[in-house]
């Protein structure tokens, strides 16, 4: 991490421990838990995008093996639910690593179809082979450790952005070292990367690999909260969610993974009223924000920080 | 069992039209600009649902409705290029593709505000007896699917080949800047190559309403099957989308009617995979046209 | 150290090199010459691996290199620049550096993830090392620059600075003088002696510039439509009939090559 990072780390570190302090109302602390899942999944997807680059419109299908595999091995292998998140990482990376092989090798719009039908073919499986087809199932046990076991929001609340805390730390010390800066020169241009002698496809493929794991993470942590799941949480529509997040927080900024993610998780609540309306509003956010503030909140507000820094160091 | 299989194999047919068409839309666009737009299948469920609106709702005269529903699609199509794609011009390839997903997230929430998310159907466009083949009985609408399916190629193959508004449209996606330097208004070609894509998938849209229902959310479906068949025959080839898009839907109705229809979806999707990681630039292409390609 | 031996390169209908041999001979900087068209950087991209020739082979320090992919190439010790500056725009000037330490290094996925002690030791030896080879080049005040906004003259130094970082045994420099000005073509040309002289790089060089050719240049090969026509040191080259006649044919080609940046 760099200095900017540890400061802004620390800001976040203290609202978390903060907010369940302010508001214990389980209403917040539910919203908190899902936009805290959402923000594991966005922090993926921001380095396969913002940083290698690459487009994915199929989180959703690794969010949902994370949730499923989880899910079957606690309840019906009797699994502790650590062994069985583990596992359900481990699966959303082999199958990350069979579809990547092959995908990473297209371009642009192909990768960006491959991987939407891969998501699609996730969600049809689910919802002919998922235990309980396509109203899912139940019952699903809770998270528990060295037999402490979490049932309170709040308890999940401060699990799921510990993780998402720690997920962050090793998301910032990868994009500022040696591997993060191969990727973005990947970005910048694959030609010159290529005759700097970097692995351009291994490393498209480990952070391709690193997405999926985030993903499915966030799928078993979304099962175990919730402890009943079906198929539909898992459609294209989640993955595109997700993309919004990621581009409404600002692609290029590991923090506005974050951001986007509280922010797209929150808006539905806001919209409660409007429900027929919220594809619409989703599709304007989105078509707006590529149209009008490409960057992101994130980056944004970081060079109107900076910008006023400025201003005070001349009046200085 | 030839009855049987027979059955399945025309309404193969009928669906395959339909992805043939939205596999054309797709080579509409992507030889103009070089852009796939993911909204494609949206363009579709506007035919069905719009047609749905001026004949059942509105009550007004088939032909009527028909040529209203074809210009309101254009009109679309004609603003999504205007609004979203011009003000973009010559945005990274990665944005480009996250625009149209934007633009058919915004056409479904319209069409989900306006018509909600209950199916809609509306009558044959001609009533009378259904045709018999063998004992597999062909329902008048499939042969008007099949029929404008054919004649929609057979128009846009006259347009692109005799016509000089369709080989400056080809000329663009050859080489923009030497189009630019013969003086073709390349922005506009753009433009057109929207309309004509939005129409083309309306068309099939009307087309298949009375068969299989239509709903808002069919969009990204449909566009993925017709991209399926837009690769197989090679991204930009008409030819190659229709024999693609009747490949795709027998498929598809054999593994519905033979195997289990919850994965008839499945099908067209493994073998966009399989066309995608091994022969991601077609099944029959020749080399040369490879080599010509931009990627 | 590099064996050039019976290229040929074709492009759809079009032969782009026929049957080129040419030898390297480690130190020397050896220039490649010829008006546009002759096939320079394309044996320049078949060296460094972006093409694969059609027939004949390459061979790098004795061993054949001619059917690997430009990053295994870029491995055993070829860097090069492009003749359309390839930087990474969205990088600083001190990062691009560091980009090109990534073959000498060796922090992994998930060892830079976990922060281990021995990533940052590495990390800071990039580091150190990057700031020194700016400093070779001239580049230091730049360092916290975005690529992208340097002037084309710096950029191209900046290109160069960047293959150093990967410490090449070769280094193929495709037109490093294009669009830089008297001044800066002298400068490069300092830094390019420079290199040879107390860095023992070998140096391969496709430059139209013929002042700074003839002045830096131990050995020259004059292409022409895709054959060698004549080989030898600037002097023999420059006396050679076959060489004028081909100039000739071009006149306008060697004015620009002279005057381009008065």
């Amino acid at each position: 991490m760099k200095k900017g990072d540890s400061l802004v780390f620390f800001i976040f570190i203290f609202l978390i421990g903060l907010l369940p302090v302010l508001s214990g109302s389980t209403y917040i602390m539910t919203v908190g838990v899902f936009a805290g899942i959402n923000a594991l999944v966005a922090i993926g997807l921001c380095i396969l995008m913002g940083y290698a680059g690459q487009i994915s419109l199929g989180q959703a299908g690794f969010y949902g093996i994370g949730a499923y595999v989880s899910a079957v091995l606690s309840l019906h292998f009797g699994l502790p639910v650590v062994v069985s998140l583990i596992l359900a990482m481990v699966v959303a990376a082999m199958v990350a690593v069979i579809l990547a092989v092959p995908a990473l090798r297209l371009k642009g719009h192909y990768l960006a179809v491959a991987t939407l039908g891969f998501g699609e073919i996730i969600y049809i499986i689910l919802n002919e082979w998922g235990p309980g087809g396509p109203s899912g199932f139940g019952d699903i046990p809770h998270f528990s450790l060295l037999g402490y076991t979490i049932t309170s929001t709040t308890g999940y609340f401060y699990l799921i952005w510990g993780l998402v805390a720690v997920v962050m730390i090793f998301s910032l010390n990868l994009i500022h070292s040696r591997t993060g800066r191969a990727l973005r020169a990947i970005h910048d241009s694959e030609l010159a990367s290529n005759a700097m002698g970097l692995d351009v496809v291994e490393l498209k493929i480990k952070v391709f690999i690193l997405s999926a794991v985030y993903a499915s993470l966030a799928g078993g942590l979304y099962a175990h909260y919730i402890t009943f799941i079906s198929p539909s949480s898992f459609s294209l529509f989640y993955s595109i969610l997700v993309l919004m997040m990621v581009i409404v927080g600002g692609i290029t900024n590991l923090w506005g993974a974050i951001i986007g993610a509280v922010v797209i998780t929150v808006l539905p609540e806001l919209l409660r009223r409007f429900e027929e309306f919220d594809v619409l509003v989703y599709g304007l956010i989105l078509t707006l924000s590529l149209m009008f503030f490409r960057k992101g909140l994130v980056p944004i507000l970081v060079e109107k920080i900076k910008k006023l820094r400025g201003l005070a160091v001349v009046k200085h | 069992m030839l009855t049987v299989f027979l059955q399945f194999l025309f309404s193969g047919l009928t669906v395959g039209s339909v992805y043939a068409l939205v596999g054309i839309g797709f080579n509409i666009i992507y030889n103009a600009t070089s852009i796939i737009n993911l909204a494609q299948g949206e363009f579709v469920v506007i035919g069905g649902l719009l047609m749905w609106f001026f004949t059942e709702s509105l009550k007004l005269p088939f032909l009527l409705s028909a040529v209203l529903t074809i210009l309101s699609a254009g009109l679309i199509g004609l603003l999504m290029e205007r609004l979203t794609i011009k003000p973009l011009k010559n945005a990274d390839l990665l944005l480009m593709i996250m625009i149209t997903i934007a633009v058919s997230i915004v056409l479904r929430g319209i069409l989900m505000f306006n018509f909600g998310k209950d199916p809609y159907v509306y009558p044959p466009f001609t009533e009378g007896e259904p045709l018999s083949i063998y004992g597999a009985i062909i329902q008048q609408q499939t042969l008007w699917v099949i029929g404008i399916t054919g004649l929609c190629i057979i128009l846009l193959f006259l347009f692109f080949n005799k016509t000089i508004v369709g080989k400056a449209m080809l000329a663009c996606a050859v080489n923009p800047t030497a189009a630019k330097l013969v003086g073709i208004n390349v922005s506009r070609m753009v433009m057109l190559s929207f309309i004509l894509s939005a129409v083309v998938g309306a068309i099939g849209g009307m087309a298949i309403t009375p068969i299989s229902l239509m709903e808002y959310d069919k969009g990204p479906m449909l566009a993925v099957k017709g991209f399926c068949a837009a690769i197989m025959g090679g991204l930009g080839s008409n030819r190659g989308a229709v024999i693609g898009g009747f490949i795709i839907g027998i498929l598809e109705s054999m593994t519905a009617g033979y195997i289990h229809s919850g994965l008839k979806d499945a099908v067209a999707l493994v073998i966009l995979l399989l066309i995608l990681f091994f022969k991601p630039a077609g099944i029959f292409v020749s080399k040369t046209m490879l080599q010509l390609r931009k990627f | 150290m590099l064996n050039i031996k019976g290229i040929w390169k074709s492009f759809g209908g079009l032969m782009a090199l026929r049957h080129i041999s040419v030898d390297v001979k480690e130190g020397d900087i050896k220039a490649l010459i010829g008006p546009n068209g002759a096939g320079k950087t394309t044996l320049l991209n078949i060296i460094s691996g972006i093409y694969q020739p059609d027939k004949g082979e390459v061979f790098f320090l004795g061993r054949n290199i001619s059917n690997l992919p430009s990053t295994k190439i870029a491995r055993k010790g070829i860097s090069r620049t492009f003749q359309h500056v390839e930087l990474f725009g969205n990088m600083t000037v001190l990062e691009n550096i560091m980009v090109g330490r990534y073959v000498k290094t060796k922090a992994g996925f998930f060892s830079s993830g976990l922060k281990m002690p021995y990533v940052m030791k590495e990390e800071k030896e990039i580091q150190r090392k990057s700031e020194e080879i700016l400093e070779y080049i001239n580049l230091a005040q730049r360092n916290d620059e975005l690529a992208s906004n340097l002037p084309i003259g710096e950029q191209r130094i900046l290109e160069i600075g960047r293959a150093l970082a990967t410490e090449p045994r070769l280094l193929l420099l495709d037109e490093p003088a294009a669009g830089l000005n008297i001044r800066e073509t002298r400068n490069l040309g300092e830094i390019i002696r420079k290199i040879r002289k107390e860095l023992r790089i070998t140096i391969v060089l496709v430059e139209h510039d013929m002042e700074l050719v003839m002045r830096i240049s131990d050995s020259i090969t004059v292409l022409n439509f895709g054959e060698v026509i004549a080989e030898g040191t600037p002097l023999e080259v420059q006396k050679n009939r076959e060489v004028i006649v081909a100039y000739l044919g071009e006149e306008e080609e060697i004015q620009r090559g002279y005057n381009a940046h008065t």
